[in-house]
């Protein structure tokens, strides 16, 4: 699909909800540069949104949707959780799956998509909670891996079950105590992205969303990766500003805080051998395409 | 046939599915009126009737025909521009004839604004906000569709109309089949045909609101 395709009838234009308009005018779909910087000067493919205010999920959000590099033939998959009440203000196709459920109905969903338009390239990325990646629906999760589906999977690493008021989840730190999880966590943090790598993941990037380039960068690779070689994994630290008792204004640096190098979303990255290939490749034509833009416009202004 | 029919509301808080009350859909070249099968003809004049006597008649157009998704798409949305334009020409001083677009699907939160869109996960909003007693919905797709002609009928008393492209819908009051640009034609001229011979509803009006 290209972004023809997203018009309004000239006759109801004018009665329909400006955001609409704005979406058709002023948003990214089909540009091939699309990025965080262009965050402010066009339309996002998110503004409202019905999380805390503060909350990190909402940068990751905003950074992700901004760096998508295919939206208008992306379907994202999400499941319960903080982020889901997110998703029906978002202007990229989604599905809500049942807690858990995400990784086995991508699968589904990206197979479908090839069968049904082969020749057209179709993303499928899966955004889900901690508590629906690696507690209740581990087995999807791993199983996606396993079987090679071609998928991103993120995980918005909160460090705890928010929606439900924060009880304990395997990616919760080992001592830390919740609201409703009074006793503390009496084992570590679920090591994911190891077994990410060793479940067949070709691309795995474990960090925070305190810098939205390095989100764009993380985004890019890891959905190109996936459609051309098969699953990658990315987990994103988004803290729960609600549970840990921070105010709006201190999830950024909450999130700086734990990208030190020795704390635990210190910046960590596996890419398998033909997926580094594969970046290599594109990063070689962007290269070409970006000289040859410079050279076009430089021949128009002479 | 079934003895139950669907009138204008308010019902319950959640009215049951008028096909599960018997109600059946018209074959082609007929409608159906409060859930009894009439010619598509007596149709076109019992809606035109409805909508020249509703203080707020509205219009709403779905994502079929918002989006110009294809040329046909397009054309009905043109269409659809005359029906409102021909409202507007032939209603009486104190009627006002809206055009309220249900662009997608989404259930929005934190909230729509009624004044501007409908949404299908709470269309009594929009009935509510605007005093809406009459409407016509057109290019809203089937589920999306019965789920709002539903939770109108179950909470407002507006008297509500299908423009439906595919086999009619049991949950409208008046539901046509087969929608095309010369169906939409077909009501505008109906409606310019019956202009000055309705009597609005104008003081005795019991409007969407005031359920
Ligand atoms: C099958 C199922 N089990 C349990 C729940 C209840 N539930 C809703 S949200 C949630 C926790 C979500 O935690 P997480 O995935 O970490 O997302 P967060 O809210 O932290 O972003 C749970 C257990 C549910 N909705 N469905
Ligand atoms: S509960 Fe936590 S994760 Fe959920 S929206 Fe609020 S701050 Fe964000
Ligand atoms: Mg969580």
């Amino acid at each position: 699909m290209s972004k023809e395709r997203i018009q309004i009838s000239e006759d109801l234009y004018d009665i329909m909800p400006s955001d609409y308009q704005d979406l058709v005018k002023n948003a990214t779909y089909g540009k091939e540069d699309r990025g965080w910087k262009d965050i402010g000067t066009s339309k996002e493919l998110i503004e409202q949104h019905s999380l805390c205010a503060g909350c990190p999920e909402s940068m990751a959000f905003r950074y992700i949707l901004a760096s998508l590099p295919n939206p208008e033939d992306t379907v994202m998959v999400g499941s319960t959780g903080c982020t889901s009440l997110v998703f029906p203000m978002v202007a990229v196709h989604n599905i809500h799956s049942l807690f858990g459920n995400q990784n086995a109905i991508a699968s589904g969903l990206k197979r479908a998509l090839s069968v049904r338009f082969p020749d057209r390239v179709k993303d499928v990325v899966v955004l889900a909670g901690d508590g629906a990646t690696v507690d209740i629906g581990l087995d999807m999760t791993l199983q996606a891996w396993f079987r090679q589906e071609k998928f991103t999977t993120i995980c918005f690493d909160n460090e705890l079950y928010a929606n439900t008021g924060g009880q304990e989840s395997g990616l919760m730190q080992k001592g830390f105590v919740a609201k409703m999880a009074p006793v503390g966590k009496l084992f570590d943090k679920v090591r994911l992205p190891e077994i990410a790598r060793e479940s067949g993941c070709h691309y795995v990037v474990n960090c925070t969303v305190s810098k939205p380039s390095l989100v764009e960068k993380v985004i890019r690779n890891a959905v190109h990766i996936a459609r051309e070689i098969g699953p990658t994994y990315l987990q994103l630290y988004t803290p729960c500003i609600l549970e840990i008792g921070k105010n709006s204004m201190e999830g950024l640096q909450e999130m700086r805080d734990s990208e030190k190098p020795a704390e635990r979303f210190a910046y960590k990255e596996y890419v398998s051998e033909p997926a580094k290939q594969l970046l290599a490749e594109l990063a070689a034509k962007d290269k070409e395409r970006k000289a040859a833009a410079k050279q076009l416009a430089g021949q128009a202004s002479a | 046939m079934s003895d139950y029919r669907v009138l204008p509301g308010p019902e319950h808080f959640l009215p049951p599915a008028a096909a599960s009350m018997g109600i059946r859909l018209p074959n082609p070249g007929e409608a159906h009126i409060n859930g009894v099968i009439a010619p598509e003809e007596k149709a076109y004049e019992e809606a035109a009737r409805q909508l020249l006597m509703a203080r707020v008649p509205t219009i709403f157009p779905g994502p079929l025909v918002l989006w110009a998704w294809n040329e046909k798409a397009a054309k009905k949305a043109t269409a659809i521009r005359h029906l409102f334009n021909t409202l507007k020409e032939c209603v009486q001083t104190g009627q006002k004839p809206m055009l309220i677009p249900m662009p997608d699907y989404r259930p929005k939160y934190p909230k729509i604004n009624p004044e501007v869109e409908i949404n299908p996960n709470h269309p009594n909003l929009t009935i509510w906000h605007n005093k809406i007693d009459c409407c016509i919905f057109v290019g809203v797709h089937c589920h999306q569709a019965n789920l709002s002609l539903k939770i109108i009928r179950g909470g407002t008393s507006c008297y509500t109309i299908a423009m439906c492209a595919q086999a009619g819908h049991e949950d409208a009051m008046l539901s046509f089949r087969d929608a095309s640009v010369d169906k939409i034609m077909r009501l505008a001229e109906t409606v310019k045909r019956l202009k000055g011979t309705v009597q609005p509803r104008l003081s005795t009006a019991k409007s969407g609101a005031s359920n």
